[in-house]
């Protein structure tokens, strides 16, 4: 194995990985702020790169301008699922918070085929394509926006659940939701926030990989589990440990591929996720916490 | 258990008959691929509705069935009837392992535990092109056959395949009414109580995961035979969440209801031929809507609802 392919697949590897982790974070937001594993958030990263891409194309926006605007209406969506399937749950059993996440995704996705068809659709890179060189291996600049846009949105996430009053809300309500209503923090509108977040955080994660992996209507599946892998090696912090979680798994995926079979690639993650489940429910770095009755 | 016998008889009788009304139509055929989802809707149903576990890999646990008897059957040359049981028993020791440490899981880790399983399986189905020819599918698996009568029709297919849901319907209607049946309703409700009664919840849990993913199997082998045909695409996550559907929308904890459900969504799709990419669309809104305002599923849920209407037009008159 020659040191140049091996940095290629590293380098690759830390990109993908770097979505994994945004939309991983997305799952755990919404995990702590409700106790919800939310089936569709792969669904907000679909229509974040779809939408892009019909104000690219049907509403003749430029890119800088659709970006935006994909991210308000897939946050509009999160925020209407959040409304219409969520909150007025008669028996919110955990049962059926996953068959109605799972309805719900299934709906979007439908929806989403409805509008836009089967076709795999294609987004401008944000910077050209010309490939640059980083030791032996080569990268796209595409891959540098990847890099850049998440450690920025971690750096802002970082700085919200710290520093502002809403993020230790939030914080508070994923601790304890009780004694968060107790000292007057209104819950449901925390439960709002983190649908809000996370959908917006899922359609950039979305629109920031279309360039390279192309986007369709059925997109959101993959990207979501592998999201939800991620989130799952990091024990469902909404921190850096689900962004180690989401690096690892892009790298070894992408060593995965290279090494050993690409048709085999997505299996990976679905093995590792098996295995932590089994092994280290409670996240690769998570100390080990006693049930509750 | 005297009702529940008229009842089941009732059940099987008018099952029976209907290839005397429907003699020849094509909706012969849709009736097999109602039989065989409602022996899948069973299974998961005691699953989900019996013991409150969750699964979105059944799929998995059907396309393993159909690979392993199609491939003894097309490639190696085995009679069907002896690839049946050997498939059913690998799936059922397969799920039986895998059941420890997976039903150690609870709700939504569960749930994304059995989906990352389910797509395994499938990846597995594509992959291992020698095997099962990956996408393009595994052909020439021949009819099942007693001496020298096959079942190569809609019509004989019909009784062979009714035959083996009748008889899991009433096996699985005996064990829900007995003592393993009670022990399992107190798992769904709280599985720390069942264990403080002396019931044996996680051996309980993993048991049941092993015959419904046996029933998956047979189901699987079931319709291997009848259409000669499999390819890893009628055992994707889709398939789990259709069969998911089934069963919720029938009603959790009923068996009839997983008739109902699997009636319903087997025959909609006919009868929305024109739009047939979409039923997927259809399930979702079925999905939330039924969890939203029929919990219980259709077997609980219209009674309720007639019963609301009546006491509603008996207020009136009174």
């Amino acid at each position: 194995m020659q040191f140049d392919q091996l940095l290629q697949y590293l380098l690759s590897g830390l990109s993908t990985g770097a979505i994994y982790a945004l939309i991983g974070i997305g799952f755990s937001i919404i995990y702590n702020a409700t106790g919800i594993i939310n089936f569709a958030q792969g669904e907000f990263v679909m229509l974040g790169g779809m939408l892009t891409l019909l104000f690219l194309e049907t509403c003749k926006l430029p890119l800088w301008a659709a970006i935006p605007c994909a991210i308000s209406v897939a946050t509009a969506s999160g925020i209407l699922f959040e409304r219409l399937a969520i909150r007025p749950l008669r028996q919110p059993t955990p049962i059926n918070l996953v068959i109605i996440t799972i309805g719900g995704s299934i709906l979007i996705r439908g929806l989403s085929m409805l509008l836009w068809g089967k076709d795999t659709h294609a987004i401008p890179p944000f910077s050209g394509e010309e490939p640059i060189a980083v030791g032996g291996a080569t990268i796209l600049p595409q891959h540098l926006w990847i890099l850049g846009i998440t450690l920025l949105i971690i750096a802002a996430n970082k700085f919200f659940f710290y520093y502002t009053v809403s993020g230790k809300a939030m914080r508070a309500c994923a601790y304890n939701r009780r004694a968060a209503g107790l000292v007057g923090i209104d819950v449901r509108r925390m439960v709002l926030f983190s649908f809000i977040i996370s959908s917006a955080m899922g359609s950039v994660a979305g629109i920031i990989v279309a360039p390279l992996t192309m986007t369709a209507y059925d997109v959101g599946v993959m990207l979501g589990l592998k999201g939800f892998c991620a989130a799952i090696i990091g024990g469902m912090s909404s921190g850096g440990a689900t962004v180690v979680g989401g690096l690892v798994l892009g790298v070894l995926e992408s060593l995965g591929a290279g090494l050993i079979s690409s048709g085999y690639k997505d299996a990976i993650a679905f093995i590792i996720l098996l295995l932590i489940l089994f092994i280290r429910p409670q996240g690769l770095f998570g100390k080990a916490q006693s049930e509750r009755v | 258990m005297n009702r529940d016998l008229i009842k089941f008889l009732a059940f099987a009788t008018l099952i029976l008959a209907t290839p005397q009304v429907l003699s020849g139509s094509y909706l012969m055929n849709v009736l097999l691929f109602v039989g065989i989802h409602t022996m899948l809707a069973i299974g998961l149903n005691l699953l989900l509705g019996y013991a409150g576990q969750i699964s979105l890999g059944h799929a998995g646990f059907f396309g393993l069935g159909a690979y392993l008897s199609g491939i003894l059957t097309a490639t190696y040359g085995w009679n069907p009837w002896l690839a049946m049981p050997l498939a059913a028993s690998v799936v059922g020791g397969l799920a039986f392992l895998i059941g420890f440490p997976i039903l150690k899981l609870k709700g939504h880790y569960l749930a994304m535990a059995t989906l990352g399983m389910g797509i395994i399986m499938y990846i597995i189905f594509n992959e291992t092109i020698g095997l099962t020819g990956g996408p393009s599918g595994l052909s020439g698996i021949p009819a099942i056959s007693i001496g020298s009568l096959a079942f190569d029709s809609d019509q004989k297919n019909f009784y062979l395949i009714w035959s083996f849901t009748l008889g899991m319907t009433l096996l699985t209607l005996n064990l829900t009414n007995s003592r393993i049946g009670r022990a399992l309703r107190a798992v769904h409700d709280s599985e720390v109580a069942a264990q403080v009664l002396g019931i044996n919840a996680r051996l309980l849990k993993v048991q049941i995961f092993a015959l419904s993913a046996v029933i998956s199997s047979i189901a699987g082998t079931l319709y291997a035979h009848t259409m000669t045909f499999i390819s890893p695409t009628s055992f994707g996550f889709n398939f789990s969440v259709e069969l998911l559907t089934m069963v919720v929308i029938g009603g959790l904890g009923s068996i009839y209801g997983s008739f109902l459900g699997a009636a319903l969504l087997t025959l909609l799709p006919e009868f929305l031929r024109g739009a047939q990419d979409y039923d997927i669309i259809i399930y979702g809104a079925l999905l939330m809507v039924m969890v939203k305002y029929m919990p219980g599923g259709l077997v609980r849920g219209v009674p309720d609802l007639f019963r609301k209407l009546l006491k509603k037009r008996g207020a009136r008159h009174a």
